[in-house]
């Protein structure tokens, strides 16, 4: 039953969302903090019972984010499945309850890119592999590729090295020298120059070769991973002729990117954009307003942009919702620090594009859609053949984002094939019809007849 | 002639006019099958009709369907004969039950009244908590985009979608020569209004008012299963709620598989205009009498849910022909929750229209101008 | 450590470990088939996005082995398809 009623409630505990909360919760309002997994921290800061930091980074933030908000109410391993707006507010159906005030800081997940053989075991996302390392203590493989593209391949690999697996190389498709022509953005953030040496020292030091402008293309094994194909790309990310190399290896991390985890502000109705990354972000105002009332946006979810990003989304957002605006000069430092920090995830997303020759990557009968076991074959019929002229045409014709991930592993894949064979941009339109997911988390029909109705009284 | 629409009912004129010899145009706001037909399920139904004219459609349309999947393929459309089963869970249910299917019987549908052991044998995962049971072998399910999309890719007909119509053309006589459209003009001899929900909108933009309204429905979709569900299951509840004109919420299930594996279970009643709101209320309620009548659906987890908007009449009757208000305009359009399953008969009745011959079936009951008043 | 069952063998787990995690540190790296084309299918995302790890778990299937805390004593079964066998007609 929904019992209780809160001011706030924060849906995601990583960086933006233990912000968000603290602030909050500070400010004086009845906060709720929830998050799906067993233990707050997010992507980021995901951490096994009683780890005391080792390897983590701004683990003494986590620490003091996690003093103020054991203040507020903190909900774990419950996933919000839906959120419905109400006269006065919203009630959220996972953890029953209602709060006047939503914030949203659900982050985000890899980006994937289909190649031939992705689906095999042994083949597992850059944050899969990070999850498995910094939440269960377990290395994916004793012998590691790490692929694709971002800044985010380097703490994966050296964390893999570190915790002791070979990692036979980093492969990233793009041309991060590119950074180079945009020293504004790097100047004002020395702090991540700082961290990129340091994870290049690691490197150093478990000799990890870094690669620039390659990526795996291919996998092969049998009923697991045991080498993938490892090319040089042309400017477009076509494999470049006679550069193909094959690598023995029991498992690869790959990830391009990061999709924003938008099932929430899609089912309030909130405006959704298309960001410089190519991602369908929701749309926020100045202080971190969505386009319905009620809601605002914090990390990822508005762009992705990083932890330290989201910690001051997180803040600005908690500090609007409360509506605590009197520390003048606190606002002004945040809201100097975002557009520092919004300035150097625009060149990073402009130094990481995805091209669309991973296309060419892969065979016809390459799978697109790994749940319903989709091939690019039969997506293209359906845009050749039957006409559709959209992502969401695609799917209702050809069923890629029908199965049980509902799209959140193929829907970029989907939207990018649909706008490449139609000779056209990827569009938000493409990759919302890929997006709307009106249950959000997994429950049973015997769930949905138990659910709770609000009593008036609270 | 030009289509309006590329849904289903549209697909379906589409592919019989191509076959009676006319040129064809379609033109969509949207994308193939991305309106109306995307929101439906896919009935292809004589079972959950009163004896009568809409009856009369069904029947010829369930010939329509099956020639149409010995032409194009079943695989292709999806198009499964699997038959429907509909279940009465009391003594009164079960009394109404079986007085319709015996009138139905009498206007040449096939329906088997079975009894709690065989519909056990049936459908072997359903409840035993049942009365009696009415067997519809003529049912037929299709995959409703995929049928529309395939049937205008064999039409030959040229599909335009993303083309939105602004306004009709026509001559000094005030009969129609075309469309103004968001892509430029098109010039048509017949324009056929096939735009499903919007058809109301079209044909008052043409002139020719038609009361077409939109009643909310939602499915439930769960995860993928083997072979669960034989048949389209349903209670007998259904058959009251699809004549009904009350404006409340209605929910009486109807469960199949699909060739996908899941399990749909539809649908709600609502008529509260173009309200794209989700209800958890309602879902519950499906959820709760889906379970009701295959109690193993409590363990199963739901996947998604999507809504649609049937297009209905005043008197539940579609508007099937050419427009005597407005020569050179044909409706194909308000078949409410039942447009998937009549779109064949559709069709078929308005190619015959168009091209002298005379038509299969009496449209009469179907004709456009039959509104008076009410149409505005 | 705990243990769990995982067909003929028992897996350790430590504490507040995942079915997966737990599965992937005992060298396994698949307990699933697909539904079409019985393909082999383990851990893909591991925070519970993809629902490739899919598991029976005491006989529920359709568990995502990323997020299942390992339970001492729990019965673990490699899932074939969507799992539900025992309901096909």
């Amino acid at each position: 039953m929904v019992t209780s009623r809160y001011d706030i409630a924060v849906l995601g505990a990583g960086p933006a969302g233990l912000a968000a909360a603290a602030a909050a919760h500070q400010a004086g309002k009845h906060t709720v903090l929830i998050d799906g997994n067993p233990r707050v921290g997010g992507q980021y800061w995901r951490h096994r019972p009683g780890d005391q930091g080792a390897g983590h980074h701004d683990w003494a933030e986590l620490r003091r984010l996690l003093a103020i908000v054991s203040g507020a109410d903190v909900v774990t391993g419950q996933q919000v499945w839906h959120v419905e707006r109400t006269e006065d507010g919203f009630t959220l159906h996972g953890p029953d309850l209602r709060c006047r005030t939503l914030i949203v800081a659900t982050g985000g997940y890899d980006r994937q890119l289909p190649f031939p053989g992705w689906t095999l075991p042994g083949v597992v996302t850059a944050g899969g592999a990070q999850a498995l390392l910094k939440g269960q203590n377990v290395l994916v493989g004793k012998e590691i590729v790490v692929a694709g593209t971002g800044p985010f391949l380097l703490p994966v690999a050296a964390g893999l090295a570190e915790a002791g697996a070979r990692v036979v190389g980093v492969y990233e498709a793009g041309e991060p020298r590119g950074f180079a022509r945009r020293p504004a953005a790097l100047l004002a953030n020395p702090a991540k120059l700082v961290e990129g040496a340091g994870y290049l020292r690691t490197f150093a030091r478990h000799r990890i070769p870094y690669h620039t402008n390659r990526t795996v293309v291919a996998a092969q094994g049998k009923n697991r991973v045991e080498s993938v194909t490892v090319a040089e790309l042309d400017r477009h990310w076509r494999a470049r002729p006679d550069t193909e190399r094959t690598l023995n290896c029991d498992a690869i991390a790959v990830g391009y990117g990061f999709t924003p985890q938008l099932e929430i502000p899609l089912q309030l109705g909130c405006a959704a954009r298309l960001d410089a990354d190519g991602s369908l972000v929701a749309t926020a105002d100045g202080q971190q307003r969505a386009s319905v009332p009620g809601v605002y946006l914090a990390g990822e979810v508005c762009g992705i942009g990083g932890a330290d990003l989201s910690l001051v989304e997180g803040e600005l957002a908690g500090l609007h919702a409360a509506d605590a605006l009197a520390d003048r000069p606190r606002l002004a430092r945040l809201l100097r620090r975002r557009r520092t920090l919004r300035a150097f995830a625009a060149a990073m997303h402009a130094t990481y594009p995805v091209k669309p020759g991973w296309l060419t990557w892969s065979e016809p009968e390459t799978l697109l859609c790994r749940c319903e076991e989709i091939t690019l074959r039969t997506a293209r019929k359906a845009v050749h053949d039957l006409g559709a002229s959209d992502a969401r045409g695609v799917k209702l014709l050809a069923r890629p984002g029908m199965g049980l991930c509902q799209g959140r592993v193929c829907g970029y894949a989907t939207a990018c094939l649909v706008a490449h064979e139609r000779g056209r941009s990827v569009t938000a339109t493409d990759l919302q019809g890929m997006s709307a997911r009106p249950i959000a988390a997994p429950i049973t029909l015997g769930q949905l007849t138990q659910l709770g109705q609000p009593s008036k009284e609270d | 002639m030009l289509v309006i629409g590329a849904g289903m009912v549209g697909a379906a004129c589409a592919y019989h006019c191509a076959e009676a010899g006319l040129r064809v145009t379609v033109v969509d706001r949207g994308a193939v099958a991305g309106g109306t037909t995307s929101g439906g399920e896919g009935n292809i139904l004589v079972s959950d009709k009163e004896p009568g004219p809409e009856l009369d459609l069904a029947l010829l349309s369930i010939r329509k369907w099956r020639e149409l999947g010995e032409r194009v393929g079943p695989a292709l459309l999806e198009l499964e004969a699997k038959g429907g089963v509909v279940v009465a869970q009391n003594a009164e249910t079960s009394a109404g039950l079986a007085e319709l299917a015996k009138a139905q019987r009498d206007n040449g549908i096939t329906a088997h009244e079975i009894s709690p052991a065989e519909l056990a044998e049936l459908e072997p995962n359903l409840t035993r908590e049942v009365a009696s049971g009415v067997h519809y072998p003529q049912d037929m399910q299709v995959q409703p985009m995929l049928a529309a999309a395939q049937l205008l890719r064999h039409s030959g007909a040229r599909v335009r979608t993303g083309v939105e119509v602004q306004a009709v053309r026509r001559n000094t006589s005030g009969a129609l020569t075309g469309v103004r459209t968001s892509a430029g003009d098109i010039a048509a001899d017949w324009v056929i209004n096939a735009a499903g929900t919007w058809g109301g909108d079209l044909a008052s933009l043409a002139g020719a008012p038609v009361p077409v309204l939109p009643r909310k429905g939602f499915v439930l979709v769960t995860e993928p299963l083997p072979r669960v569900i034989r048949h389209k299951v349903y209670t007998a509840d259904y058959v009251a709620n699809v004549a009904s004109g009350d404006a409340g919420l209605e929910t009486s299930v109807v469960v199949e598989g699909t060739r996908a594996g899941t399990v749909l279970i539809g649908a709600s009643r609502e008529r509260v205009g173009f309200d794209r709101r989700f209800s958890l209320a309602v879902l519950r309620k499906l959820a709760a009498q889906a379970i009701g009548i295959f109690p193993f659906l409590a363990e199963v987890t739901l996947l998604r849910g999507y809504l649609g908007f049937r297009p209905y009449c005043p008197d539940h009757l579609p508007v099937i022909g050419p427009d005597p208000r407005v020569p050179g305009l044909v409706h194909a359009c308000g078949h409410e929750g039942a447009g998937i399953g009549l779109a064949a008969a559709t069709g078929h009745l308005i190619a015959q229209a168009l091209t002298g011959a005379t038509p299969e079936l009496d449209l009469t009951p179907f004709r456009p101008d039959r509104f008076g008043q009410e149409a505005r | 450590m705990n243990t769990f069952r995982f067909g003929d063998e028992e897996i350790p787990a430590e504490p507040g470990q995942s079915i997966g995690a737990a599965l992937i540190a005992a060298g396994h790296r698949a307990w699933r088939t697909t539904r079409h084309t019985g393909e082999p299918r383990g851990i893909f995302c591991g925070i519970g996005i993809c629902f490739d790890c899919l598991v029976t778990v005491n006989d529920r299937p359709g568990q995502r082995a990323c997020l299942t805390e390992a339970q001492p004593g729990d019965r673990v079964t490699p899932q074939e398809g969507a799992g539900r066998g025992h309901l096909a007609v």
